[in-house]
């Protein structure tokens, strides 16, 4: 009985020293580049901890990340693919040091700091102020991936556009508008930003009576980033109207493309 | 008494609304004439920019020297890229105005590509030559109707807050002078848009969709259609379908399904080319619940779903996650070439690991893989050519749309300078950098 007791006791202790160890180490997962979350911040300071990574530690497995990755690995002799699965986190954590609980205190904080091996952690923060706490405070990291040529506030204005444009839509149908001020960019009759053309007097009916002002949801925003990335369900239209309000009769000369909800996109 | 204190009483009320009421419009006069002089600027800004083009690109002609014409060519360009955004800023775009803007931007585009070209080499042919005086000839029209439009509006004082209001209201806006000299400068260049060709070198960018040149094949039928979409998202055959033909303003008529799935109360949306039956494009708006599978993970699904779906030789190019969705782009490799013109961009949601999204329109867009010559130059004498500063770390070649709209095979390079990752084309032909592309970084958060 007592002898069972011990061993209970032992498979316990075991699993439980297993388990915290776990705690500070990487998740299952491949991590590869455009990834983002708590593996990525690891993995950005236990490349930093042995020199091979000197970006910020952001959380977002950029380009930075991604040579200091394949130079691991090449260092080290694995396959060198910019892939971190198992071989790789296994030699990462066997190399290095990961101090969780600073690195997260910083990101919290919102302070810029460096996880460099061989330094004391305390000389590596420079405090930044509460500037960035708010969006660190919910654990999340202090960067983003966005879409090639645009800035978060271009999605946060064209969100804008079109939640006040087509927030009683359908989904396609805010995707369809973020769309064509996409298409007016590239086309030769727009302006050529999207501040120019979401102003440009006349062209929509929510800059000109204020609606765009009002805080779009998350729903627009997604709109906006589907648009961004490639889907036209526009089928490729510069022009939309809404046929039972359309007070300009050239518009309906326009050829039309297709009928999304209310509006009726045309080129 | 008590009359008399009603009467002062009512008297000073009204003296108070008069006031407030006459503050109010002072106010609004204000705001009036402080829109009304935003427009006034760009206006007559545009009528100055306009001159000056006609004068610069008349310039230009009398020019010899190849030294000064590629300077005179960049001011021609700058100008008419301002006198583009100047159009921009008018209460135009209820007016069809387009073919000034599209005239601009030719212009634009032209003096660009015949000043940034080596003209030493390569000086201007004939045909350019004389694109460049029919140029100076419309802008000179051009100018003149706009000068007349300017010259009324000075003379009786015209608002273009008057040709706005017109304009929203539909009330007849042909009375309207500021109107009526717009359309005449309209219709001058339409005449010029329609019987004059840019020379040949000179592809237009007016015509940059070239309709979905690779969905060939027999007209499909609404119901084929459905058939279609159901093996195509994997359907159940539960679900309510609804098919919608394109108007006629599509370049290639397509058929739109909405799929309604009754059981998770959720809409897909989908475009089915008509002739031959090509998906287009997928999106699949349900909720994505927490994260459960990995980036990775997700990029491999995104694979096999291609492969499922008779997508030979894709390759993962790039992949990102936002939140809970992975965003990838598949090229097509064709022994060991990456053609990126042929792109596929797919969404895939970490929640379960299923497609909800899914673009082919690049793909479908871009003309069949065409043979292209073997390399003339090697990857040394290519890579030779970069700047020295960059660090090679990835090369291959590939096949891009460079800026003239050609398809051309280069050796492509990834490198880093600094902080940063460029990703650098070499023409395999005759070594021209033909792009050089800085890769995004992630953006910090402001909130």
């Amino acid at each position: 009985m007592r002898w069972r007791m011990i061993v209970c006791l032992v498979i316990f202790l075991w699993t439980y020293e297993w388990s915290t160890k776990e705690v500070h180490a990487f998740s299952s997962q491949v991590i590869q580049r455009g990834a983002v979350g708590d593996d990525v911040i690891e993995l950005q300071a236990r490349l930093q901890y042995i020199g091979f990574y000197n970006g910020k530690i952001d959380g977002v497995f950029g380009w930075g990340t991604y040579w200091a990755v394949r130079n691991f690995q090449y260092k080290f002799g694995l396959p060198v693919d910019g892939l971190v699965g198992e071989s790789t986190k296994a030699k990462l954590v066997k190399v290095s040091k990961y101090y969780e609980s600073f690195v997260k205190e910083q990101i919290r904080n919102g302070n810029s700091f460096t996880h460099y091996g061989g330094k004391p952690l305390s000389e590596q923060v420079k405090r930044e102020g509460n500037r960035n706490q708010k969006a660190a405070s919910s654990g999340r990291a202090t960067a983003t991936n966005i879409p090639k040529g645009f800035s978060q506030n271009d999605i946060q204005l064209m969100a804008n556009a079109v939640y006040g444009e087509a927030r009683g839509e359908p989904y396609i149908g805010q995707v369809a508008v973020a769309a064509v001020i996409l298409n007016r960019l590239e086309h030769p009759s727009f302006p050529d930003s999207i501040a120019g053309v979401i102003f440009q007097p006349g062209a929509f009916t929510a800059v000109a009576d204020g609606q765009i002002w009002l805080t779009p949801n998350e729903t627009a925003k997604k709109a906006v980033l589907d648009a961004i990335n490639g889907w036209d369900p526009s089928g490729g239209a510069i022009y939309y109207f809404n046929p039972n309000t359309a007070t300009n009769g050239w518009i309906w000369s326009r050829p039309q493309i297709k009928r999304i909800g209310k509006h009726i996109f045309s080129k | 008494m008590l009359r008399v204190l009603l009467i002062g009483f009512l008297s000073l009320g009204i003296v108070g609304t008069a006031y407030w009421g006459y503050r109010e419009h002072q106010e609004k006069n204000a705001i009036l004439v402080h829109a009304e002089n935003n427009y006034q600027r760009a206006f007559h800004d545009l009528t100055y920019k306009i001159d000056l083009l006609h004068d610069q690109i008349g310039t230009t002609l009398a020019m010899n020297s190849k030294v000064s014409l590629s300077p005179a060519l960049t001011e021609v360009w700058r100008i008419a890229s301002e006198a583009h955004s100047d159009v921009g800023q008018l209460p135009l775009s209820l007016l069809p105005f387009n073919k000034t803007q599209q005239f601009l931007s030719q212009i634009g585009a032209f003096s660009y590509r015949t000043a940034v070209r080596d003209l030493e080499k390569e000086p201007l042919t004939k045909e350019e030559y004389k694109t460049l005086q029919t140029l100076y000839q419309k802008s000179a029209d051009i100018q003149n109707e706009l000068r007349n439009v300017q010259h009324l509006v000075l003379k009786n004082n015209l608002r273009w807050m008057d040709v706005e209001l017109a304009l929203a209201t539909n009330n007849r806006p042909s009375d309207n002078t500021i109107i009526d000299g717009f359309k005449a400068v309209e219709n001058n260049v339409e005449s010029f848009s329609e019987t004059t060709d840019f020379a040949p070198t000179f592809t237009s960018i007016t015509n940059r969709e070239k309709g979905f040149i690779r969905a060939q094949g027999k007209r499909i039928t609404k119901e084929e259609a459905k058939a279609i979409a159901t093996s195509f998202l994997g359907l159940k055959g539960t679900e309510k379908i609804t098919v919608v033909r394109s108007g006629k303003g599509a370049d290639d008529r397509f058929y739109s399904l909405t799929i309604y799935d009754p059981k998770t109360r959720t809409e897909t949306y989908m475009d089915i080319t008509e002739k031959g039956g090509y998906p287009i494009w997928v999106i699949d708006n349900r909720p994505i619940k927490k994260q459960a599978i990995s980036l990775h993970e997700a990029s491999i699904k995104g694979m096999d779903f291609l492969k499922k779906h008779r997508f030979t030789n894709v390759e993962l190019y790039d992949s990102t996650q936002y939140d809970n969705i992975a965003v990838l782009t598949f090229v097509i490799n064709e022994r060991g070439v990456r053609i990126y013109p042929e792109a596929i961009k797919m969404k895939v949601a970490l929640d379960d690991g299923t497609v909800v999204g899914f673009s082919a329109r690049d793909y479908l867009s871009s003309p069949v893989v065409h043979h292209f010559p073997k390399p003339a130059i090697s990857l040394a004498q290519a890579k030779a050519k970069l700047n020295p500063n960059v660090k090679v770390m990835e090369e291959r070649q590939a096949v891009i749309t460079n800026n003239l709209n050609q398809e051309v095979l280069c050796y492509e390079f990834l490198g880093t300078l600094g902080d940063d990752t460029y990703q650098i084309f070499i023409n395999a032909q005759n070594g021209i950098e033909e792009k050089v592309d800085k890769l995004q970084n992630a953006e910090r958060t402001y909130d």
